[in-house]
């Protein structure tokens, strides 16, 4: 049943992503966390991280890893989680490459049709609202900790503050980001 | 020709870390400067079309370019060899994990690069807002979008077929009153 509605699901966070991986990002969270429940936003942020640090494009990885995340948390074995990532990951591409097939052909000669054009110009607007949701959904107790003066929520803020600034104004790779504020972490927390 | 576009896009998936727009470069040294499949021109048009259409960008690069060699079987091919690698490694992360996530150390580790991940979707939002040219009067668009999601939880999905109709109304209008719209028309939304 889970399996169904996975597939269900992923299919339309595939067909609705529009703007690349981040705007996969918010449609995966708003149904995986917010709608379904299958996961709390902690374990999302968890799979954001992993999905982010290795290979391949983000949208597929996060899709691959909560698919099956959905599962197991359903009380399932671990081989139904593995046919609930592949599920999960071949719905999010299947319409995508259908609508690319059939507008293949079409599309290359009818570019400067200016209705199309205003639709893609009023979408690309849209999605950064969506990713705007997604990122302030993400700024929970459960990745932040309490807000206060305890050290989780100190650190958190920094760390926070820290990330942005480097990857807005100095493009540092996200990858590094990652992996040293999880060496931050692992230190402060542990001391 | 179906094998040498999976290796490919095998050896695109497999060695890009960090998402669709890090493959651009290495797609089109592959694609283009090695095995001269398309041309320049070409792939900035493929390039521009898998970004306009709704999907994993990557993905849909993969099938515009194993459309266009080998049909239908290219681009199983194509995507078949791109996400291969991906899916095996979160597979085996994913399955492992579990076994180390109730370790301390770990949980410590993770506390430490949730706040980064978050910052990380947040850059996105600033960057993406200066490409797609927002404007004063077009401000509204996310801010309102933004809301009724975090705020009111309306699904996404809603707001961008909400966002599909009222481009295509709005785009209709404007060609009426204004005659042509070109893709530079962006005082047109006022």
């Amino acid at each position: 049943m889970i399996l169904l509605q996975l597939f269900w699901t992923f299919l339309k966070i595939g067909i609705f992503t529009f703007g690349g991986g981040y705007s996969m990002v918010a449609l995966i969270q708003n149904e995986v966390v917010e709608k379904h429940q299958w996961m709390t936003s902690c374990e999302f942020t968890d799979i954001l991280a992993i999905s982010q640090m290795t290979p391949g494009p983000m949208g597929i990885n996060t899709a691959t890893y909560a698919g099956y995340t959905a599962v197991v948390n359903s009380g399932l074995p671990v081989w139904e989680g593995v046919v609930g990532s592949l599920l999960a990951s071949l719905a999010v591409i299947i319409l995508p490459v259908i609508v690319m097939m059939i507008v293949y052909g079409y599309l290359s000669h009818h570019r400067d049709n200016p209705v199309v054009d205003m639709m893609f110009r009023i979408l690309r607007i849209t999605v950064v609202g969506l990713i705007a949701a997604a990122a302030l959904l993400l700024l929970s107790e459960e990745s932040f900790g309490v807000p206060g003066l305890n050290k989780q929520f100190i650190v958190s803020v920094v760390l926070f503050a820290a990330v942005f600034s480097l990857s807005y104004f100095k493009r540092t790779n996200p990858i590094l980001l990652i992996v040293v504020s999880g060496i931050v972490g692992g230190i402060i927390y542990s001391f | 020709m179906y094998w040498d576009l999976f290796v490919s896009f095998w050896k695109i998936g497999t060695f890009t870390i960090g998402g669709g727009y890090v493959m651009i470069p290495i797609m089109e040294r592959e694609v283009v400067d090695r095995r001269k499949w398309l041309s320049h021109e070409e792939f900035l048009d493929n390039l521009s079309l898998s970004q306009a259409m709704p999907g994993v960008f990557a993905v849909n690069m993969a099938t515009c370019i194993g459309h266009r060699l080998g049909g239908f079987r290219g681009v199983i091919a194509a995507i078949a060899g791109n996400i291969l690698m991906p899916i095996t490694i979160i597979l085996f992360l994913a399955i492992s994990f579990r076994l180390f996530r109730d370790n301390v150390f770990v949980e410590h580790v993770f506390m430490g690069l949730r706040p980064a991940v978050v910052a990380l979707i947040a850059t996105p939002v600033f960057r993406m807002a200066k490409q797609a040219r927002i404007t004063w009067s077009t401000l509204w668009i996310p801010v309102v979008s933004a809301l009724l999601i975090w705020l009111f939880g309306v699904s996404p999905v809603w707001v961008i077929l909400a966002a599909i109709v009222g481009g295509l109304l709005y785009g209709t209008y404007s060609a009426k009153h204004k005659g042509s719209v070109s893709s530079e028309g962006k005082g047109s939304v006022e």
